[in-house]
């Protein structure tokens, strides 16, 4: 069996700032497991800019920023493999993939990474009811269709979700000629960024139909049309407002899900909340030597937050490899998402981890708030607070805790994210 | 006659409605705003908005059938529809290398379309 | 001039082919869809019934039970998923055991022999996720689950291996005799033939119609179903019924063969024979009530949801035999359940029927009852894959991450006897796209790969035939 020293699962942002910042940190024997043809991952088809203006301080499109990875992975030297579909996990950490020049192959790891990224959410996820017609699709896979393959899925579009994916995809379509008639969003606020709505919706006179949702898929072979409802306060369908709208195109821009087969198959504990890897505050899972980073331990809206969580993954895993600060298991502080919170990552700390000198917590919120504080508090005592003006369940927050308060708190103690409201007292 | 234009800051969460009242290319006034950032981006979107074009031009002899491509620079917004028909009247032959000039000078605004991502020759094409 | 000609190719016209096809006989299934099991047989439950259900001395009973018997043989010739995993029927007072009782009477007149009815403890020990309300159950050892598709795909693909001919899209829309003599008039031209076998299934009433036959009516009755996530699949280890009503067996909750846990069907009597669309309504309903067997369903596995229509039949069992207009215009209609599990035994008491009203069967003697078995990459073990992969480098390829099917098995699924022709039968076929991502990553990759083995431009690759392309037109 061949041995390496770190597999990394996936060549996509994560994967590769991982294996970048492992290599180095020392680690000299790195491999990255790609399933696709190319490193890069979903960024090979994000043609669309707004990529990297915090992680490189310029504005970059998707393909661009992927470039300059790929480029570092080139430039030293770490071996990758495309086309090469991972099978398995095990918790002893062997990986087992298939290819078409190998076969099938196991290798065994010293420590693993994991970055497969995410997939996007179904119309059967929805449970939208109707026919099953052709030309429904989920944003990416129309993104793919559109950027890559160079065909357009259609020429009447309706979009359900305001994510950024449908956003983008909504001036896409436009541009190349297709009529896009109205993103609907089931809340009454997208989770998209702003700058989004404003450049792909609004630019292009396109409708945002807040608290709307697709009650109904109509068309026997080809899509033929959609109808439309406002929903209520509990985000039902209002029956009177149902409205027919003519399309020959669905997409679905309604969410993403880390892909942790994988990682269950392994035994690896999972969060409900993120779909990802429980994790502590260097990424490692609840399976020593095996980290998790990007989309697949939760999903972030920004790559260049990818980036730098996977750098953190990639650093603690040759750590971990080079038996560096490498922390008794057994004493952790769980990390809680509080009042307002929906999660946080990482989701415990390893008390004698704590070797840099701040941790910080990324998490979001459960709803759209206004003039809040965002806190990080151990029993009575609070050791962050951050005023906002607006928080909103689309973007991902963090707070910055000092390691030396940490090392206060004792093991077992629970440190609890919360969103604090003028007024309210301890 | 002065007009009113209402718009969302794009820069930060807090999405502030901004008012802005102009008299021809005259802004009167700007309210709304929080911060520095939302002043500016007011008055750029009233006198010379600007936005980067993204799409792709057809490849000829690639492993695809299109590249990547932007304008390297914002350019003004009332010419995006031009702009991409610029783009549609391309065909470039592969190999397309990341920062190509596709196009020069779009439309007279010192601005040029560049690839953003590569697209290798095709090997065992047809007649070769 | 065919000597027989079958209307419909699902599972009843499938099993009929393939039993005709052991004689010397010209044969010919028509069926007006892009694919074989595209009505009924695509979409049902999907279960081998044990046959204790069916009113005794009803064509139902009898060919569910030789149907039942049958299918582990029938699932080894033609290469099936099949699982005997039993079922259960589960009872929430305790005074339905006097209609399991009953059940377990009716089975036994029929020939279930097996049936047991079991207390809460063993329940909850055979079955750990059902409800606690749950306090008897009849246990029926000799039921199971099968891929439906691929039962009717294989049987057909087995019949043409043995001579019979397969015409898709291709619609009958008259029929005249004359001369001992069926004159087709079909979309692909006139056909003759002596027999006339009406396997139409849904539309075998106006397949009756067409030839004067106005003796029975089929009636839609739709049933929705949600299928989940993989993670699921263990959830339930039998198949899980609650008690019987008039409209049917209800609403089961079971594994499916794949892996899959797949919840349904609710029973709605509708008009519109081609509506197979989902509802809220239906789609609720159906959870709602398998909450009450199994409660900690969790309707985040859900992946799909679908519908499938019964042809429910106006004389309440089978329709099998001469019509009575002509008898060599045969009849096998109104399967409803128990028609999957009964479909091997209707094929043989078709051709029965066809030789006692004088169709002459003569043994073939290069009849093969088996088909050639196609093992897809990943049931492959991991030297048998390494060589496959060293064979053709294509078996190394995942196409579909989530079920992990390869490009060759997706190239093999259109190379077959009856090879796929959209990406829905690509997905039937090799179970590409039936995960958990729902075709999302692999979808593209399948429309190339069909566009290339068949000859076609992607905006001609289709989901289901027809009208139902992917992609319109190149961006420039």
């Amino acid at each position: 069996m061949k041995e390496v020293d770190l597999v990394v699962i996936g060549g996509g942002p994560a994967g590769m700032a991982a294996a970048v910042k492992a290599k180095e940190k020392g680690v000299q024997d790195v491999l990255i497991l790609e399933r696709e043809n190319s490193l890069g991952g979903i960024l090979n088809q994000c043609i669309h800019n707004g990529f990297g203006l915090h992680y490189f301080g310029e504005e970059l499109t998707g393909l661009e920023y992927a470039a300059r990875f790929i480029d570092k992975v080139h430039r030293m030297n770490i071996p990758y493999c495309l086309e090469t579909m991972v099978l398995n996990i095990g918790s002893d950490k062997t990986v087992t993939a298939v290819n078409s020049t190998e076969g099938v192959f196991t290798i065994k790891a010293k420590s693993i990474i994991l970055a497969m990224g995410c997939r996007e959410r179904t119309r059967g996820a929805l449970n939208i009811p109707g026919t099953r017609p052709s030309g429904i699709y989920t944003a990416g896979t129309a993104q793919k269709y559109v950027n890559i393959y160079g065909y357009m899925p259609g020429k009447s579009v309706v979009i359900l979700g305001s994510g950024d994916i449908g956003l983008i995809m909504a001036r896409r379509l436009t541009l190349e000629g297709a009529e896009v008639k109205m993103v609907c969003e089931l809340l009454p606020y997208s989770s998209g960024l702003t700058r989004n709505i404003v450049q792909c919706l609004d630019d292009y006179n396109i409708p945002l139909k807040l608290n709307h949702t697709v009650v109904a898929v109509h068309g026997k072979e080809r899509l033929e049309g959609v109808t439309v409802a406002e929903v209520d306060q509990n985000r039902k369908p209002i029956p009177e407002t149902a409205e027919f709208v003519p399309c020959d195109t669905l997409l679905l821009s309604v969410g993403l899900i880390p892909e942790n087969e994988l990682s269950r198959d392994a035994g690896i504990e999972l969060d409900p909340v993120t779909s990802g890897p429980v994790v502590d505050a260097r990424m490692e899972t609840s399976v020593e030597g095996i980290f998790a980073c990007g989309n697949v331990a939760h999903v972030h809206d920004l790559v260049d937050n990818v980036s730098n969580e996977s750098e953190l993954a990639g650093e603690s895993a040759a750590e971990y490899i080079l038996g560096i600060n490498v922390p008794d298991r057994s004493e952790t502080i769980v990390v809680k998402a509080g009042n307002g919170i929906r999660y946080t990552v990482p989701q415990l700390i390893r008390k004698q981890s704590l070797s840099r000198d701040t941790v910080k917590i990324f998490f979001r919120v459960a709803d759209v708030y206004r003039n809040v504080r965002l806190a990080a508090r151990c029993g009575n005592n609070i050791l962050v607070e951050r005023k906002r003006i607006k928080v909103t369940p689309g973007e991902m927050e963090t707070l910055e805790l000092k390691s030396q308060d940490l090392r206060e708190i004792n093991a077992g103690e629970e440190l609890v994210i919360e969103l604090r409201t003028d007024g309210e007292g301890h | 006659m002065p007009e009113k234009r209402n718009l969302i800051c794009i820069n930060c969460p807090v999405g502030c409605l901004i008012e802005v009242t102009l008299d021809g290319d005259t802004i009167n006034s700007i309210k709304g705003y929080q911060c520095k950032r939302g002043l500016e981006y007011a008055r750029a979107e009233c006198t010379n908005p600007v936005r980067t074009v993204t799409s792709t031009v057809r490849v000829k002899d690639g492993i695809l059938p299109v590249a990547p491509v932007k304008t390297e620079k914002p350019i003004p917004k009332r010419l995006i529809r031009d702009c991409m028909k610029e783009i549609n009247r391309c065909c470039v032959q592969a190999p397309v290398k990341i920062g190509d000039v596709i196009v020069e000078n779009l439309l007279g605004t010192g601005v040029n379309i560049v690839a953003t991502g590569n697209v290798p020759e095709a090997h065992g094409k047809n007649g070769s | 001039m065919y000597d027989v000609v079958v209307v419909g190719a699902g599972v009843t016209g499938a099993f009929i082919a393939r039993e005709l096809s052991k004689y010397r006989l010209s044969i010919l299934v028509i069926d007006k869809e892009s694919d074989v099991a595209m009505g009924t047989s695509k979409a049902n439950s999907a279960i081998v019934h044990a046959g204790y259900d069916a009113v005794p001395g009803t064509l139902k009973a009898l060919l569910n039970i030789r149907g039942n018997k049958m299918m582990k043989r029938i699932s080894e010739e033609l290469d099936v998923s099949f699982k005997m995993t039993g079922s259960l029927v589960v009872c929430f007072s305790k005074d339905g055991i006097f209609e399991l009782e009953e059940l377990k009477i009716r089975g036994f007149k029929n020939g279930v022999e097996d049936l047991e009815i079991i207390g809460a403890d063993r329940l909850r020990e055979m079955e750990p996720n059902i409800s606690p309300n749950a306090v008897v159950a009849l246990y029926a050892p000799s039921a199971g689950i099968i891929c439906p598709y691929e039962l009717t795909l294989h049987a057909m693909e087995n019949a043409v291996e043995n001579g019979a001919e397969l015409k898709l899209e291709c619609e009958l829309s008259g029929i005249s005799y004359d001369r001992e003599v069926f004159r087709l008039e079909t979309t692909k031209g006139v056909i003759e033939c002596r027999y006339l076998v009406n396997a139409a299934g849904l539309y075998s009433d106006t397949v009756a119609e067409m030839a004067g036959d106005h003796s029975f009516r089929i009636n839609p009755r739709k049933g929705e179903y949600v299928l989940l996530d993989k993670i699921y699949g263990s959830f339930v280890n039998r198949v899980i019924f609650q008690l019987p009503t008039d409209k049917g067996k209800g609403v089961l909750v079971t594994p499916t063969v794949d892996g899959n846990l797949l919840v349904g069907p609710n029973a709605e009597d509708i008009d519109d024979k081609t509506d197979t669309s989902t509802t809220s309504r239906g789609l609720s309903e159906v959870i709602n009530v398998a909450r009450l067997s199994v409660p900690s369903l969790d309707t985040r596995g859900i992946i799909t949801s679908f519908a499938g229509l019964r042809a429910t039949g106006s004389t309440g069992d089978f329709i099998i035999g001469p019509s009575p207009v002509n008898n060599k215009l045969i009849h096998a209609a109104g399967i409803e359940s128990p028609g999957l599990t009964a479909a091997p035994a209707i094929g043989e008491m078709v051709a029965d029927v066809l030789k006692k009203n004088g169709l002459k069967l003569e043994d073939k003697p290069d009849y093969c009852p088996y088909i050639e078995k196609y093992t897809p990459s990943r049931k492959m073990s991991e030297s048998q894959w390494n060589e496959a992969v060293k064979k053709d480098p294509a078996h190394g390829r995942i196409v579909c991450r989530c079920e992990k099917i390869t490009e060759a098995d997706i190239v093999a699924s259109i190379r077959r006897t009856i090879g796929a022709r959209n990406v829905d039968a690509v997905k039937r076929r090799t179970r590409a796209g039936m995960g958990r991502c729902q075709g999302g990553f692999c979808s593209p990759r399948v429309v190339e790969i069909l566009s290339k083995e068949l000859g076609i431009p992607f905006e001609e690759v289709t989901k289901s035939g027809g009208k139902s392309v992917f992609l319109l037109k190149k961006t420039k």
